[in-house]
């Protein structure tokens, strides 16, 4: 290739960064606007006074051109609330451990299929891939209405084992926390197989086998290769079931009980029923910060470790 | 050390030291396999296979791909159940025994280390799994790295490494068991020419220093040339030729085998006549009555082949003085490959032979040219005749 035709190619190179500029813009446009900006608005609330109005807060910033005056008013009142009623710490810490529970158990559920999806062959690992993701062409309230169905007292469950006699009256099941694990298990489980499939996936099947010719039982070469290696997929699934398990509102709300306890309850309820939009906002400000902090420390740490 | 206590080869104290133990009359064999099948559903991968290995040798199996020899090595190793047949090893039957159980390591072709553990740590696996003394496997990890060249790398990851270094990391880990035997797949494989012959004569001196017994697969006839001690051709599930190097290269046993083993000229032709130390052939295709000075097993009037190798025919301008296995040709094609030249000789018959010769001398002056017309000529011990 000649100079000219270098310098022509780099300038073709150059001039193409506005479109590239432009790829990368719209999505970055599309988050600032829906996301960062909507997220300023909640947090002008949480700063504000509740009253009885429309909307039911009072604005931050007085502007009275009459008189010539500005006033900044924050109040902080929202936050020392939340830290001083023990209510809100129980609800965020409730809510955390039913996550955490559940994202473990969905760990547990997702891990076997998404190894028997990854060594399926063909075509058979399409039609395993296909069942996996089927439900979500179904309401997802739908689905959680079956599981009413599945679980009440005279429920499917319940009818089978006093049928076969396991049980002599019908387990209570449904409004438990019972309940709500199956709900989180079973809505966010294709959440936790995608990210283990693909980790899975790319695994290299001789290096099993290595470990067992190096004298690795069955067990051990699970432990020491196969869940190492399916690290990253384990930390993406999980994020992905816990951030939104953690949040979740409907599935507490439908198949939890009186006392299951889960910070977006709380904040419908201080949003719906007590029409306290600045404690509201302040609730959604603390769950996000609660969320993103472990988060961010989880992702730096990736990042160191592939660096290495 | 253990090491040296090993070293001390048991041939030595066995009468008939001068001979190789597969020579030798009832030597007892380390690796016997006897009448081993193996089939895929319907497809016979490998096909009732019988092979006694002895101790400390260096065994290649050669063969193209689907030539069975690959499944016959997952065998060994215990990754597959035969069909049928058994495997011993060392007198014991390994019929049953996992793959974790066997006296035996593996270095896999695509190396198979493990990615999220450094040199040191894929190396000490093997040892960490026995159990022994954390003191004991650095010492042995540190030990085996110092002899693959690698006692600098030990931290490293293996995405950091150069091909040739990986390879070393996963001759390393398959050692440091101590096996009693070792299985190759395409050991040498994956690196470039120059790291390839480079390699070679490592391995061949690992094996020597250590004992153990190696069997490698490889589709490579180079390498098989070179490392092997014996080797056995594969051809579709069953071996077809099971002999030193040498012998395997000089007096192949088929046509499959002088085909596969470096590359031949072969002239179809008729026994005219048959005796005890010397065989006629008349062949159409080279145009004249072959001659070859030793005897077959064949019925008169059959047809058999007549195998001459590039390299030992000669290739003249003018005709020699005794006119035996002497054929006249055009050259149709010249090849120079630095240290020798091979030419394509088109014989009247239509017959193509390949012939090279060594570049004696560096001027280009009387060198032959396109269109030349040549006498090709060998003596009679240079041909092989091949009835299968």
């Amino acid at each position: 290739m000649s100079m000219t035709a270098k310098l022509q190619k780099y300038n073709f190179i150059k001039k193409v960064n506005w479109g590239r500029t432009f790829v990368a813009g719209v999505p970055a446009f599309w988050l600032g606007l829906f996301f960062f900006v909507p997220f300023l608005v909640v947090f002008k609330i949480s700063l504000s006074e509740a009253t009885i109005a429309i909307p039911p807060y009072i604005d931050l910033l007085d502007v009275d051109m009459e008189e010539a005056y500005i006033s900044l008013k924050i109040n902080l009142g929202n936050y020392l609330f939340l830290f001083e009623d023990d209510f809100y710490l129980d609800a965020y810490l409730s809510s955390v451990k039913i996550a955490v529970v559940s994202t473990f158990f969905t760990l547990l559920v997702a891990f076997p299929i998404a190894y028997a999806i990854a060594k399926a062959d063909g075509s058979k690992r399409v039609l395993l891939l296909a069942l996996v993701i089927l439900p979500f062409w179904t309401s997802f309230l739908l689905r959680v209405y079956a599981w009413m169905e599945f679980l009440k007292k005279n429920g499917l469950v319940n009818e089978f084992l006093l049928t076969v006699g396991i049980i002599d009256e019908p387990l209570i099941m449904l409004q438990t926390d019972f309940a709500v694990y199956i709900g989180i298990v079973y809505t966010y489980l294709p959440f936790m197989v995608l990210p283990l499939y693909s980790a899975l996936e790319k695994m290299d099947g001789t290096l099993i086998e290595a470990a067992q010719d190096l004298g690795c039982k069955p067990m051990q070469s699970f432990f020491l290769v196969t869940l190492p290696l399916a690290m990253p997929g384990v930390i993406a699934g999980c994020v992905l079931v816990f951030i939104p398990a953690v949040g979740e509102f409907v599935i507490p709300a439908l198949l939890g009980g009186a006392d299951t306890l889960m910070i977006g309850r709380v904040l419908w309820d201080e949003f719906f029923l007590n029409r306290d939009w600045p404690m509201a906002s302040a609730v959604a400000i603390v769950m996000l910060v609660v969320l993103v902090l472990p988060i961010m420390l989880i992702r730096n740490s990736q990042g160191k470790g592939e660096a290495v | 050390m253990t090491f040296s206590e090993q070293i001390v080869p048991s041939s030595i104290l066995t009468p008939d030291a001068q001979l190789p133990l597969w020579k030798q009359d009832g030597a007892e064999p380390f690796l016997r396999i006897e009448n081993i099948t193996k089939n895929f559903g319907e497809f016979k991968a490998v096909d009732n296979i019988s092979l006694d290995i002895y101790k400390k040798e260096l065994f290649c199996l050669l063969g193209g791909s689907g030539s069975g020899k690959s499944t016959l090595l997952r065998m060994l190793a215990g990754f597959e159940e035969p069909t049928s047949g058994r495997i011993l090893i060392d007198g014991v039957d390994m019929a049953g025994i996992q793959p974790w159980e066997r006296p035996v390591n593996m270095m896999f072709q695509s190396y198979a280390l493990f990615p999220h553990l450094s040199v040191a740590d894929n190396v000490a696996f093997g040892l960490k799994r026995e159990g022994i003394a954390k003191a004991e496997i650095n010492k042995r990890v540190a030990e085996m790295l110092g002899m693959v060249q690698l006692g600098h790398l030990g931290k490293r990851k293996p995405h950091q490494l150069s091909g040739g270094q990986r390879q070393r990391v996963a001759l390393a880990r398959a050692l440091i068991k101590r096996p009693k035997l070792l299985l190759l797949d395409e050991p040498l494989g994956a690196l470039d020419k120059k790291l390839r012959e480079e390699t070679q004569f490592e391995l061949i001196n690992i094996q020597e220093e250590l004992g153990v017994t190696f069997v490698v697969v490889t589709h490579d006839q180079e390498e098989a040339m070179t490392l092997a001690t014996r080797i056995g051709v594969m051809n579709q599930g069953i071996i077809v030729q099971t002999d030193e190097p040498h012998d395997v290269y000089e007096y192949p046993n088929s046509k499959f085998v002088a085909d596969f083993v470096g590359s031949v000229n072969m002239f179809e032709g008729k026994v005219i006549q048959d005796q005890p130390d010397s065989v006629q052939i008349e062949s159409k295709e080279a145009g004249t009555t072959l001659f070859v000075n030793h005897g077959i097993n064949c019925s008169p009037d059959q047809i058999v082949h007549v195998a001459i190798r590039p390299e030992k025919i000669r290739i003249t301008k003018s005709e020699p003085e005794k006119g035996v296995n002497c054929i006249q040709g055009e050259i149709e094609e010249i090849a120079y490959m630095g240290s020798l030249s091979v030419f394509r000789v088109r014989l009247p018959s239509g017959k193509e032979v390949r012939v090279t010769q060594p570049n004696f001398t560096r001027s280009m002056g009387d060198r032959f040219t396109w269109k030349d017309t040549v006498f090709l000529h060998w003596d009679d011990d240079s041909s092989v005749v091949l009835t299968s």
